[in-house]
């Protein structure tokens, strides 16, 4: 359990103590909520939807949360690049309890860049319905983020070096976000988007947090939930696995 | 009882065989120097020595456990100091005694105080505070040797560990050793370039290529033995003048693109 615990510490130290990341990291959440917020927000209004600042922030939480655990997972080929793997690696500690430290590391200081997205989405107008449920949002903001760094551990597992990296964001994490529903609606959409959102676990995350702040859910409380509990639980097997496998 | 038991290791990566049927025996208490040119086997030995690779065939023991499988056991026995660091540099360095410390369950009390111990012995116990990534080579090194000895291992892997240092950190980095080796028996087994450490500290010197031991004994048996006046002319005149090329790594590419892009 100490071990966890200080597995789950280092990571938020490194997190606390790198304050370029957290500012950096708040640049295009921000420019989305400018650009598409703003931008995009008559058009909606005036096709029917309604306050579209009020539907993107739950996205721009999502896509914060994501772009950080996926990171957070990835950094595993950092540590083995400048070494401090192999220090985990020769310890008495079995690869799993690493593994889940790191996760759960990792899925916290996501889930905090959410809510630190979420405190900024409320100077760009975020009307959110009831504060009754904010534990189930920031509950959703969790499984996004621990889902995400599951899958961040498990690509970084196969990857030897920082190469591959730019191939993974704009070829996975970006369509990831894209296509998820975080910045438009599901209802009424071409067959194959449509098929495309359905797949998308991140689709079920964003709708969950939305549903929770705002009160419209797409797929339904208990789908959401469901859904990514489920792929977590997938996720977290196949990054164990594959961790388990790395050779230095 | 032999604190390093190896049987018959062989390590094959496809068609390319890293080490050969190597067999040697370190007795409790001794320091060992394994020396070879580079890519003759020796980080691969040290990996599997330490559980970080499996053999594909042979056996190994350590402190009389087997490393295939009881690898806990094995992994509670050594402290090791790695080719390069392998610290974090976002940790200060008292956290990374810590995180050491909590990783081989040392218990909570008497962690603190030996951590104050193993940080005094290498001097920097007045920079704990301070985050890894401000400290020199040198003290990156210190750092890890006090980190190795926190658990009180009873064999300690040094793989290259002067690599790069000024001869004064060197010397005294041998001084610390050299006494572990004498107050508390610690079996030391080494990698080394530098011939006249190995010559000076080493009790035992094994000479490695190709994967296997081409010669074994003390400084002066090697002497002898090909009729040379240095450990350095003996392992050439063992090994030959041939300049060995590694291929390089992803991590020394990146390493280079660090540097490079640190430059500007």
């Amino acid at each position: 359990m100490s071990i966890l615990y200080q597995l789950w510490l280092r990571q938020l130290k490194r997190y606390v103590r790198s304050r370029a990341r957290i500012i950096g990291s708040l640049g295009q959440p921000i420019l989305f909520l400018v650009a598409l917020g703003f931008g995009f927000g008559p058009v909606f209004q005036k096709a029917g939807g309604g306050d579209y600042l009020s539907f993107l922030a739950p996205g721009v939480i999502g896509m914060a949360i994501l772009f950080s655990a996926v990171f957070s997972g990835i950094e595993i080929i950092w540590d083995r690049q400048f070494g401090f793997l192999k220090e985990m690696l020769v310890a008495p500690v079995s690869r799993i309890q690493i593994m889940f430290g790191r996760t759960l590391g990792g899925a916290t200081v996501a889930t905090i860049q959410g809510l630190i997205v979420f405190g900024l989405t409320f100077l760009f107008g975020f009307h959110v319905i009831s504060f009754a449920f904010l534990p189930l949002a920031i509950l959703f903001m969790f499984l996004i983020a621990l889902l995400f760094t599951a899958l961040g551990t498990a690509i970084a597992s196969m990857l030897d070096d920082m190469q591959g990296f730019q191939l993974i964001i704009n070829f996975l994490v970006m369509p990831l976000f894209f296509l998820s529903g975080a910045l438009f609606p599901l209802q009424g959409l071409p067959a194959v988007i449509n098929d495309i959102a359905t797949i998308d676990p991140l689709s079920y995350g964003i709708d969950g947090v939305r549903g929770a702040l705002t009160g419209a859910f797409h797929f339904g409380l208990g789908t959401d939930v469901g859904v990514l509990l489920v792929v977590t639980a997938v996720f977290i097997g196949i990054g164990s696995y594959l961790f388990s496998k790395v050779q230095i | 009882m032999n604190s390093i038991d190896v049987r018959h290791l062989t390590k094959t990566f496809g068609s390319f065989s890293a080490v050969k049927d190597l067999s040697f025996l370190v007795p409790q208490g001794e320091i060992f120097a394994f020396l070879g040119p580079n890519g003759a086997g020796k980080s691969t030995t040290i990996k599997i020595l330490t559980t970080l690779l499996s053999p594909t065939s042979g056996e190994v023991f350590i402190e009389g456990k087997s490393s295939v499988t009881q690898q806990n056991e094995v992994r509670k026995s050594f402290g090791i100091v790695f080719q390069d660091p392998s610290l974090d540099d976002e940790l200060t360095a008292y956290e990374n005694m810590e995180l050491h410390g909590v990783l081989y369950r040392v218990p909570p009390v008497i962690r603190m105080g030996r951590i104050e111990e193993m940080l005094r012995f290498v001097e920097l116990w007045d920079r704990r505070d301070e985050l890894v990534k401000h400290f020199s080579g040198g003290m990156k090194r210190r750092l890890e040797i006090a980190r190795g000895l926190l658990h009180h291992p009873k064999i300690l892997f040094l793989d290259e560990p002067t690599l790069g240092l000024d001869p004064q950190t060197r010397s005294h980095m041998w001084q610390y050793i050299v006494a572990l080796n004498k107050q508390e028996g610690m079996t030391i087994f080494f990698t080394t370039h530098y011939m006249e450490e190995a010559s000076k500290i080493a009790h035992t010197i094994a000479i490695v290529d190709h994967g296997t031991i081409i010669a074994q004994g003390s400084a002066h048996d090697l002497q002898v033995k090909t009729g040379t006046a240095s450990l350095e002319e003996a392992f050439l005149a063992l090994t030959g003048d041939a300049i060995r090329d590694e291929d390089a790594t992803s991590t020394d590419q990146m390493r280079m693109n660090m540097r490079i892009r640190g430059r500007k």
